[in-house]
C-alpha cells in the first residue's frame, strides 16, 4: 500500500515511540509538545506502557472515535483498556499537483470510514507491532521470527524472556519503518475487533467534558452571529444598524455577501452580521436591526407550486437513465398492470449541535475550529475566502454534535472566515436553531411514479420508476445537466437486474431551495418508494409482500453495482436479513383486527438491512407502534455495540422522519422555524420494544452511518395498510394517516 | 449584580439581566456541557437544576436565577471523581452517539427518578421530553432502568 510508504518512526520528548506520517516536516523538526500533546501521529508508546491512538476521522456520533482505534490496536496487540484515543486535525500535504492527504482521506459521508480504513489501520498497527519486536530482537540478539507480541508486551519462548512495549520505545524508534506490507492477524486471534466496546470517551460526555464546536474558547475571541435572507437567494437591499449598535456588547456590524442564483453556493444566503462580546449580545444585537430584502427569483415558489411542476413533469417525458428490454411491449402484454405515485418532501437535517465555527484569519495563516463532517471541505472554504494556500490553514477538529451530512458542506466556516477577516480577529459564529431550520442543504423532495406488468402468475415482467425531483446536485460545480438523476436514482438498485424489462426516468424540477445529502440521501426516497410499491404489488396479485421479495431477491449471487457502495449486490443478503426479522416478530401469526405486521428491506452503500414492524392503528386512526425488529448484515461488525447503536439509531432517524418530518414553503420562505412545529420523534413515539440482530458475512466491512435508515419507513407504512387497509403513499405518515381517519 | 451558586460555587453576573442563564453558564462561567440546542425551552439540551428542579437554562432569566442554587451537568460527579448512578448507568447502557443531548437528558432522567425512584416504560415516555436527534431513546430507557434499579439498592 502506498500510504504505508509515509510511514515514520520516531521518539517522543518523554522517551516514547511515535509512528506517524510527517511527511511535510522531518523528524527532527516536529514540535515534541505538538506530537505528545495532541496530534498528528497514529501511535505513541508512552513510557507507562499506555498507548495514544490517534483518530483521524470526525466523530459525529456513528462511532469512530472508538472503532477505528479498534483497528490499530488489534494489530498493534495493546489492551484496549491501556489505549487513550485522541482526535488528530486535518492533514494535508501539498503537492505539484494540488493536494494530498496525510493520514489517509478524513471525512463522514457515505458510512466509508471503516470500509476504506479497515487495511490502512490495521497495517499502521501490525507496522508499529513489528519495529517493537524487531527492537526487542536487536536488544535479545535473535531472529525477530523467533518473537511474538501478548498484549503490551513482546515475548520470546525460546529465551523464555518478555520486555514491555515501554521498554522498547526509545530502541523501536531509531529502526527503519520496515519495507515489506507487514503481516496481519488471522481472526481467530482477534482479541479487539468484534468485541462490544463501548464509546472510548463516554465519561467524558456523562461529565459535560466533550468539546464540541460550540465550546470552542480561545481567549480574546468575538461572538457572531448572522441574519440571513429568509427569501430563497434574497439579498440585502438596504438594512438600519442604528439600534443594533446601541445593543451592550454589540462591536460591529456589516452585510454578508451571499452566492448569486443558480452560482454554486460558498455561502448559503446574503445576510448582516452581528459581531459582539458574548453571543447572547450578538444575538440581541441581530433581533434589532432592520433589514429590507430584495425578495429574490423564487418569491413565488410555494410547496403546492412545486407539486403541481411536478405533475407537469411527468405527464410528458423524462430523460430515461436506465432502459432494458422491451417494457412497451411487455405492459402491452402484461394481463395486470399496477400504478401508484408517492410523495417524498423535502426535510431538514436538524442536527443537535446548531452550526458554529471558529475561525482565526491573522495575516498569512488561518485557524479553524470546526464541527464537520468534512475537514478538507473547511480548508477549501478558507482558502475561497481569503485567498490564503491551504498549507497555511490549520483544521482542527471537535467532537460533532450530529452531522446526517449537513455538515458534509462548510458554509457556516466560509462564514466565519468572512467575519473574522473583516473585524481581523478571532470569531466564533453561532447559528441559532431558526437558522439552522431555514437554511439548510434540504433532503430534496420529489415525486413518484411507479408502474409494473404482472403475466398471469404473478411474475413482474415490467417496471418503470418515473421521478420528478429537486435534486442535491443543483448548483454543484462541474455536474451537467445530464448528470443531476445521478444523486437521486442509483440505477442498478433493486429491482434493476432482476425484472428484466425496466424504465427509469428522470425529471428535473426548478426549485430555489438548496439541496444536500441528507442521510442515505436518495436511498430514503427510493426504498420507501419501492419496498412500498413491491407490496402494492403483492396485495394487488394476490400474493404474499414476504414471500414476493425473497422469490425476487432470489439465489445468493453477485449482480454488478455500479453507484456507491458496489462493486456487487447481493440480493440473498436481504432475503436472509428478512426470513430472520420475520421469524422474530412472527410474521405468520394471526392477529386482532387494527393490529399488524410490515416488512421491508434494502441495499445502502454496501450495507444490507431490513425491518419488520409491528402496530397497531386503532378505529380512530391512532397509532400504537409495538415492536420492531431490524437486522443489518455490514459484513464483520468491528464493534457489535457501536453497530447495534448505529442500527437503532437510523432506524429511530428513519422512524422520525417518515412519521412527522417535512420541510414546506410559502412565498419563496421556509414555514418551518425550530422544534415545535419541525416536531422531531422523542421518548413517547418510541416503541416499546425494539430489537436490533447483526448477521455476519464474510471477512471484511461495511459502513454502518446509514443503512439502518431506508427500510423502516416501507416497512411503517406497510404495516399500516396490513393494519387498517389504509396505504400512505405521501409522506409524513402521520399527517396522511390523520387526513384518512378525518 | 445578580449574585447565586453554581455547582455549589457563589458566581455573580453584571450584564442584561435578561441575559438566558444557558449563555451566563457557557460564555461568562465558561461552563460548556451545558448545550444550546433551540432556545425556546423545547429540546431539553439545556437542562440543569435550579433549586433542585430540572429547569431550561435557555429560557430562565439571569434575573430569575438570583440566590438560587444552580447544578450543571460538571456538578454531578463527586469530589473524588465518583458519578452519579445515572451517569454511571449511561456508561453501563453505552447511550450516547454524538453525545450533545446527553447532559441534558442526564438531568432531566435525575429529576424524574427524584420524583419517580421507579418509572415504568409510559412514566418514562410521558416525562423524558428532551430530543436525541440521534436516537438513543431506547437505550436512555434502560438507562433510566438501571439507574432506578442501582438508586433504590444503594438505599
Amino acid at each position: 500500500m502506498l500510504r504505508r510508504t509515509f510511514l515514520i518512526g520516531g521518539l517522543t520528548a518523554s522517551g516514547g515511540f511515535l509512528l506517524g506520517i510527517p511527511a511535510v516536516k522531518a523528524l527532527a523538526q516536529v514540535d515534541p509538545a505538538g506530537a505528545s500533546g495532541k496530534i498528528g501521529f497514529f501511535v505513541e508508546i508512552q513510557p507507562d506502557n499506555r498507548v495514544v491512538i490517534g483518530a483521524a476521522q470526525p466523530e459525529i456520533g456513528q462511532g469512530v472515535r472508538t472503532s477505528m482505534p479498534m483497528l490499530v490496536a488489534e494489530e498493534l496487540d495493546v489492551d484496549w483498556a491501556n489505549v487513550t484515543v485522541r482526535q488528530m486535525p486535518l492533514g494535508i500535504v501539498k503537492t505539484a499537483d494540488g493536494y494530498t492527504w496525510k493520514y489517509g482521506g478524513q471525512g463522514a459521508g457515505g458510512s466509508t470510514a471503516v470500509t476504506n480504513n479497515w487495511d490502512f489501520l490495521r497495517e499502521v498497527g501490525a507496522t508499529a507491532r513489528q519495529m517493537l519486536i524487531n527492537a526487542a530482537a536487536a536488544q535479545w540478539n535473535v531472529e525477530s521470527a523467533s518473537c511474538r507480541t501478548e498484549p503490551g508486551e513482546v515475548v520470546c519462548d525460546t529465551l523464555g524472556k518478555r520486555i514491555r512495549y515501554s521498554a522498547l520505545a526509545e530502541q523501536a524508534a531509531t529502526l527503519p519503518v520496515p519495507e515489506e506490507k507487514p503481516v496481519l492477524k488471522s481472526p481467530s486471534d482477534y482479541r479487539i475487533i468484534g468485541k462490544p466496546t463501548g464509546v472510548v470517551d463516554i465519561r467524558e460526555i456523562v461529565t459535560g467534558k466533550s468539546r464540541f464546536g460550540i465550546d470552542t474558547d480561545v481567549s480574546g475571541m468575538r461572538y457572531a452571529v448572522i441574519q440571513r435572507s429568509p427569501y430563497l437567494d434574497g439579498t440585502v437591499k438596504s438594512f438600519d444598524d442604528s439600534k443594533a449598535r446601541k445593543v451592550p456588547g454589540v462591536l460591529d456590524v456589516f452585510a454578508i455577501e451571499g452566492p448569486a442564483p443558480g452560482e454554486p453556493y460558498l455561502v448559503l444566503a446574503s445576510g448582516v452580521a452581528v459581531v459582539a462580546t458574548s453571543t447572547w449580545a450578538a444575538m440581541q444585537g441581530r433581533k434589532a436591526l432592520k433589514i429590507e430584502w430584495d425578495k429574490g427569483p423564487h418569491q413565488q415558489e410555494s410547496t403546492e407550486s412545486f407539486w403541481r411542476q411536478a405533475e407537469e413533469l411527468l405527464s410528458g417525458s423524462g430523460q430515461v437513465v436506465r432502459d432494458d428490454g422491451d417494457l412497451d411491449g411487455m405492459l402491452r402484454q402484461a394481463r395486470k398492470v399496477v400504478t401508484a405515485r408517492y410523495e417524498i418532501p423535502f426535510v431538514n437535517h436538524a442536527p443537535m449541535e446548531p452550526q458554529n465555527c471558529f475561525v482565526h484569519v491573522d495575516q498569512d495563516k488561518a485557524r479553524v475550529i470546526a464541527p464537520t463532517q468534512s475537514p478538507s471541505g473547511a480548508s477549501r472554504a478558507i482558502a475561497a475566502v481569503t485567498g490564503l494556500s491551504r498549507e497555511h490553514i490549520d483544521v482542527e477538529m471537535t467532537r460533532v454534535g450530529g452531522g446526517f451530512g449537513r455538515r458534509l458542506t462548510n458554509d457556516y466556516v466560509a462564514e466565519a472566515a468572512m467575519i473574522s477577516q473583516k473585524i481581523g480577529t478571532a470569531v466564533k459564529l453561532q447559528w441559532s436553531r431558526e437558522d439552522d431550520v431555514k437554511h439548510d442543504f434540504y433532503r430534496p423532495s420529489g415525486l413518484h411514479e411507479m408502474k409494473a406488468g404482472l403475466d398471469a402468475s404473478g411474475t413482474i415482467t415490467g417496471w418503470t420508476q418515473r421521478l420528478a425531483s429537486a435534486g442535491k446536485y443543483y448548483r454543484r460545480p462541474n455536474v451537467t445537466p445530464e448528470e443531476q438523476y445521478a444523486a437521486e436514482l442509483y440505477v442498478d438498485d433493486f429491482p434493476a437486474q432482476i425484472i428484466e424489462n425496466l424504465r427509469i426516468e428522470w425529471f428535473e424540477i426548478q426549485s430555489g431551495m438548496p439541496r444536500g445529502s441528507w442521510r442515505a440521501p436518495a436511498h430514503t426516497a427510493n426504498a420507501f418508494v419501492v419496498q412500498s410499491f413491491i407490496d402494492e404489488i403483492a396485495h394487488a396479485s394476490g400474493q404474499d409482500p414476504l414471500q414476493l421479495r425473497l422469490k425476487l431477491y432470489g439465489e445468493s449471487r453477485a449482480l454488478p453495482y455500479g453507484q456507491h457502495g458496489g462493486p456487487t449486490f447481493n440480493p440473498w443478503r436481504l432475503s436472509r436479513l428478512l426470513e430472520h426479522v420475520a421469524r422474530r416478530i412472527d410474521y405468520a401469526a394471526v392477529r386482532p383486527a387494527g393490529r399488524a405486521v410490515g416488512v421491508a428491506s434494502h441495499f445502502t452503500f454496501g450495507g444490507y438491512a431490513a425491518h419488520a414492524v409491528e402496530l397497531e392503528v386503532s378505529s380512530k386512526g391512532t397509532l400504537n407502534i409495538e415492536r420492531i425488529v431490524a437486522a443489518v448484515d455490514c459484513g464483520v461488525a468491528v464493534n457489535p455495540l457501536g453497530v447495534e447503536a448505529q442500527l437503532e439509531g437510523g432506524t429511530i432517524d428513519g422512524l422520525s422522519t417518515a412519521l412527522n418530518l417535512k420541510i414546506t414553503v410559502s412565498d419563496g420562505q421556509v414555514v418551518q422555524s425550530n422544534f415545535h412545529n419541525y416536531r422531531v420523534a422523542r421518548m413517547a413515539q418510541m416503541p416499546a420494544v425494539l430489537e436490533t440482530h447483526v448477521l455476519p458475512f464474510g471477512d471484511k466491512p461495511t459502513g454502518m452511518g446509514e443503512m439502518g435508515l431506508p427500510s423502516i419507513a416501507p416497512a411503517l407504512a406497510n404495516a399500516i395498510y396490513n393494519a387498517c387497509g389504509v396505504r400512505i403513499r405521501k409522506l409524513p405518515l402521520r399527517d396522511q394517516l390523520k387526513k384518512a381517519f378525518a | 449584580m445578580i449574585e447565586f451558586h453554581v455547582n455549589n460555587k457563589p458566581v455573580s453576573f453584571s450584564g442584561d439581566e435578561d441575559t438566558p442563564l444557558l449563555w451566563i453558564l457557557r460564555d461568562h462561567l465558561k461552563l460548556t456541557g451545558t448545550k444550546f440546542g433551540c432556545g425556546i425551552g423545547s429540546c431539553g439540551a439545556c437542562t440543569v437544576h435550579i433549586d433542585g428542579l430540572a429547569s431550561k437554562a435557555c429560557t430562565s432569566k439571569a434575573s430569575t436565577v438570583a440566590g438560587k442554587q444552580v447544578t450543571t451537568i460538571e456538578g454531578l460527579e463527586s469530589a473524588h471523581g465518583e458519578l452519579h448512578p445515572v451517569q454511571q448507568a449511561w456508561i453501563d447502557e453505552d447511550v450516547p452517539q454524538c453525545g450533545y443531548c446527553q447532559g441534558g437528558q442526564i438531568m432531566a432522567a435525575i429529576d424524574l427518578l427524584k420524583k419517580n425512584p421507579d418509572p415504568s416504560d409510559a412514566e418514562i415516555a410521558r416525562e423524558m421530553r428532551n430530543i436525541c436527534r440521534c436516537g438513543t431513546y431506547v437505550r436512555i430507557r434502560k438507562a433510566i432502568h438501571r439507574a432506578s434499579a442501582m438508586m433504590r439498592e444503594g438505599q
